[in-house]
């Protein structure tokens, strides 16, 4: 046993395995497309960095979006893309919302076919809940633990199958050869071993970094390490500024705040009040009130609290008391256990208090529709590390139907660009034991250093105080520096313990992905001096026409600094553009799913 | 621009600012105590430690402060905080329970020990190797079926099936069953958990595998004696021996030890069986 990192690197020994396509996260996406690449008959390899079945998509509770036209007929994949652009501001890639809305229920069917649960309607079929700013009820729910279902068929589905799952092991870098991803180097959690993985081609599903900021819905994982390993290799971001704060997150007890309360409860009628009794959303959208799009909803509970119609914790009151108790246990029993266990608040008797909490990131890697691959040949990406179906908000329920829609097409796509070229995943020599050094820096670093985990808390508090829901100039490049300070003090960390399960030495490995995208988003939020969806400029009146036509795409530049270009949106091709013209237009009629539907 | 700059900047701040009063407000001045396994598979002891009491605070938050502040490589696993993932469990004075779910308050000051599942191979502190569990559940079939989605199944067809999909793979229930606790028959037997997940399988309307013959001869279900400890310790309510392992004792018991059957199945092999479980299922109604 490699007891701790006072060895020489040079003579680290080292494991390698080699696959046809190395999937990089084990949540929706990547074991959707690890189904689609085994189905191809190639060899396939997952590495997720905690244990099968506990990734995000586990967490997910309100359900998945699909126009099914279950509970109402006249849904259909128009309405849905209409929808789903709207929501983005017109800032999404069209085609790649045209893609999503036409093949989401076929998504959702297959889940049915490999063993799926959701809720049924009397008619025997696919239940359907309402959704915030989706026109039709929508969501494809089985209660408030949707998530679990999709990823335990997706886990079921996969250990049948022949592709290889490392669980709790880390990949720290890309590995190419000339302008080709051919690998990554991982180590493995418990041991500290080191392997690496030759691959054909890379699939990107390493999900989203809510980790950035102190206050937030996601675990430890969500540290983005996939869209820095993407942008270190070559590969084009896009919409990085846009992150998602959910407007409903637990805020009693601390230990508890930022945990998700979903949405649901707002789509099963829950209603939201300040201290003064009033449905304030009366005065932000009083059309859709509580179903109103994820960016409104979060920046009226802000601004209530803000001035001064709070609840004592610093929140705002949402109730569901008016479904009872049975109504609860039947559709928010999750929901209901997690109050009363971690708050001793019985959601049937009394409000809950909420407050946004950061949910998602809307940007990320940037992927060609059709296969999920990026601009670096070999590296394809979907799920929520992808960026470009969303724009600058996403729907709730969205994302688990963009998880199963590109999932599916980054596997088929890595699996056309493995069979199609013939190419060495052999990498320059000495490269991988360069990577093993520099991983195994702050286990060997002598004298005084600084903690992962405070300078992990430093980072967030930076975020919350500088890029938080409501931004301004001034305050984001005060932002920037302090978090340009932590990046000069990544090499000061230091940990202690060996390499046996040590989390101080894995989460001095995520801070450097933390600090880069904190940068990145604080770059692209200054460039965006607009108000559009989930970037709010408080120094700027409103949206503005020209950025609505524009998206930031970042890319490492030659210097190793971040690199920062204004790419034109080319224009909505005619078929979706009518949409948004012709008001009546019958949404269920015509080509009601994709030409592909196989059911 | 400038003049109303810094309000905005306050407005901008002003949620940062609250959390910190909130935490403030709630570390009361009291101290919460723990003794946390420390050590390995080569042996290890109960260390002592002591932190900031915060109100709700869980037992999983004590732990990662310790983590944070006092004992960087302290080994834990979690992912939701909200027990919805089965990723933190372990051993509190000697049950097995979720660390995010189990309130420090619940002690009243007493003594709170932390161990890591003991039924399998300890890794480091608060993590043991559960991969064992992942083994078996390859070596079960999967659902497969026939018919094509959409499917049409109504409420009724597939209520009790809602049971036992909530299982959120803690392997708590594996943990504490004295066939793998004391007896550790891993070999011979999957464990309740397993037997959860081949009850969904087996009394789905659609699926149209035989998994009995598996159950009683390679997941020893013959080996559970009914005791219910891992009803008890179950975090999301399933009631394991009642609904799904009593139920597939008697279809064991229905399909091999009734005479009949037994006759049928030497004339016809395993597909009259087949079918007579899809019968027993329900309703098959999606065309
Ligand atoms: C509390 C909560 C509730 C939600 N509810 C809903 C909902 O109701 N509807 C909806 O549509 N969406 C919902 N979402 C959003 C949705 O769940 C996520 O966006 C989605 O699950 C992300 O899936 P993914 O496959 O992209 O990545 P994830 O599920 O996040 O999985 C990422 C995987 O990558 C692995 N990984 C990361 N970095 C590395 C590395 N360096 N090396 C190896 N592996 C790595 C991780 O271990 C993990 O296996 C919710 C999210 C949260 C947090
Ligand atoms: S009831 Fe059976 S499976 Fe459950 S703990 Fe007892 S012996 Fe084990
Ligand atoms: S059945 Fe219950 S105790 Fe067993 S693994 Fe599932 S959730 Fe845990
Ligand atoms: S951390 Fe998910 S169950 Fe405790």
């Amino acid at each position: 046993m490699a007891s701790n990192g006072n060895r020489d690197t040079a003579r680290e020994r080292y494991e390698t395995r080699e696959y046809d396509v190395l999937i990089v996260g084990a949540g929706g996406a990547g074991l959707r497309a690890a189904v689609a690449a085994t189905e191809n008959g190639l060899s396939v390899g997952i590495v997720t960095k905690s244990l099968l079945g506990k990734a995000h998509t586990v967490m997910a509770e309100g359900g998945i979006a699909a126009s099914l036209g279950n509970v109402d007929p006249a849904d259909g994949w128009q309405t849905h893309f209409m929808d789903t652009m709207k929501s983005g501001k017109f800032i999404n890639n069209w085609r790649t919302a045209e893609i999503f809305a036409k093949e989401a229920p076929d998504r959702v069917y297959e889940l049915e076919q490999w063993g799926a649960l959701f809720n049924r309607t009397p008619e025997g079929k696919i239940s359907q809940r309402p959704f915030g700013a989706h026109t039709y009820r929508r969501l494809c729910h089985v209660g408030d633990r949707t998530g679990l279902e999709l990823i335990r068929t997706m886990q079921e589905k996969v250990l049948a199958t022949d592709a290889e799952v490392y669980m709790e092991t880390t990949i720290t870098k890309l590995l190419k050869s000339g302008d080709r991803v051919v690998g990554a180097l991982a180590y493995t959690r418990e041991n500290g071993k080191f392997i690496h993985f030759k691959a054909k081609a890379v699939v990107m599903a390493t999900g989203g970094w809510g980790r950035i900021f102190k206050v937030t819905s996601n675990s430890w994982e969500g540290t983005g390490d996939g869209v820095v390993l993407a942008y270190d290799a070559g590969a084009e971001l896009v919409d990085m500024e846009m992150m998602q704060f959910h407007p409903t997150g637990m805020v009693w007890p601390p230990g508890v705040r930022g945990l998700l309360v979903t949405e649901g409860v707002r789509g099963e009628g829950g209603l939201l009040r300040n201290s003064e009794g009033d449905r304030y959303m009366e005065n932000y959208d009083p059309e859709r009130m509580e179903l109103s799009s994820r960016d409104v909803v979060a920046r009226a509970n802000y601004t209530e609290v803000q001035e001064g119609r709070g609840s004592p914790h610093g929140g705002v009151y949402l109730d569901i008391t008016h479904l009872g108790y049975d109504g609860i246990m039947n559709k928010l029993p999750t929901m209901h256990e997690q109050f009363l266990k971690l708050a001793d608040i019985d959601i049937s008797k009394e409000p809950m208090e909420v407050f946004p909490t950061v949910h998602y990131t809307m940007g990320g890697i940037k992927t060609d529709p059709e296969t999920g691959a990026s601009n670096v040949p070999g590296l394809f990406a979907a799920g929520e590390v992808a960026g470009g179906l969303h724009g600058a908000n996403r729907l709730g329920g969205n994302s688990l139907s963009d998880l199963l829609v590109f999932g599916r097409r980054a596997g088929e796509g890595a699996s056309a660009y493995v069979k199609e070229s013939v190419h060495s995943s052999d990498i320059a020599e000495g490269e991988v034991l360069t990577e093993i050094g520099r991983v195994l820096e702050p286990l060997k670093k002598q004298g005084e250093g600084e903690s992962p985990y405070l300078m992990q808390q430093e980072l967030q508090e930076a975020m919350m105080e500088h890029a938080n829901l409501m931004r301004t100039g001034d305050s984001l490049k005060e932002g920037l520096g302090k978090v340009l300070g932590l990046k000069d003090r990544l090499a000061n960390m230091k940990v202690q313990g060996s390499r046996l399960f040590n989390p101080g030495w894995h989460t001095a490995q995520d801070i450097r992905y933390l600090i880069q995208i904190s940068e990145i988003i604080i770059r692209t939020a200054l460039e965006r001096t607009e108000r559009r969806g989930a970037q709010w400029r408080l120094d700027f009146d409103g949206p503005d026409d020209e950025l609505g036509r524009v998206n930031f795409i970042v890319k490492k530049d030659e210097q190793g600094e971040v690199g920062i270009q204004k790419r034109e949106i080319p224009p909505m091709p005619e078929h979706l553009a009518s949409l948004f013209e012709d008001k009546v237009v019958d949404m269920a009629g015509g080509e009601k799913r994709g030409a592909e539907s196989q059911f | 621009m400038d003049s109303n700059s810094a309000e905005q900047k306050d407005m901008a701040s002003k949620a940062h600012a609250d959390v910190h009063a909130d935490e403030k407000a709630a570390a009361n001045g009291k101290t919460a105590k723990l003794r946390i396994f420390r050590g390995d598979s080569g042996g290890g002891e109960l260390v002592d430690y002591e932190l900031p009491l915060v109100e709700g605070m869980v037992v999983l938050d004590a732990v990662l402060y310790v983590q944070a502040h006092q004992a960087g490589d302290l080994a834990v696993r979690w992912n939701c905080k909200a027990a919805h993932c089965g990723s933190c469990s372990a051993e509190i004075n000697g049950k097995p329970r979720l660390l995010c779910k189990t309130r420090i308050e619940e002690f009243d000051g007493g003594e709170i020990q932390v161990h890591p599942l003991k039924a399998f191979p300890v890794i480091k502190d608060l993590v043991s190797d559960i991969s064992w569990n992942y083994q078996v559940s390859k070596g079960i079939k999967p659902f497969t079926s026939d018919e094509q989605a959409p499917f049409t199944m109504y409420e009724e067809d597939v209520e009790r099936l809602y049971e036992p999909k909530k299982c959120i793979e803690c392997f708590m229930c594996q943990d504490v069953c004295h066939v793998l606790r004391t007896h550790h028959k891993h070999a011979e037997f999957a464990g309740p958990r397993f037997f959860v997940r081949n009850q969904w399988l087996e009394m789905h309307p659609m699926d149209n595998q035989d998994r009995l013959h598996d159950l009683k001869e390679d997941n020893g279900l013959g080996l559970c004696n009914i005791t219910k400890c891992c009803t008890e310790v179950c975090p999301v309510d399933i009631h394991i021996t009642d609904n799904s392992i009593i139920p597939l004792k008697e279809r064991v018991a229905d399909e091999y030890y009734d005479p009949a059957k037994w006759l049928m199945r030497k004339i016809r092999g395993n597909r009259g069986s087949r079918n007579g479980a899809a019968a027993r299922n329900g309703s098959r109604n999606g065309n």
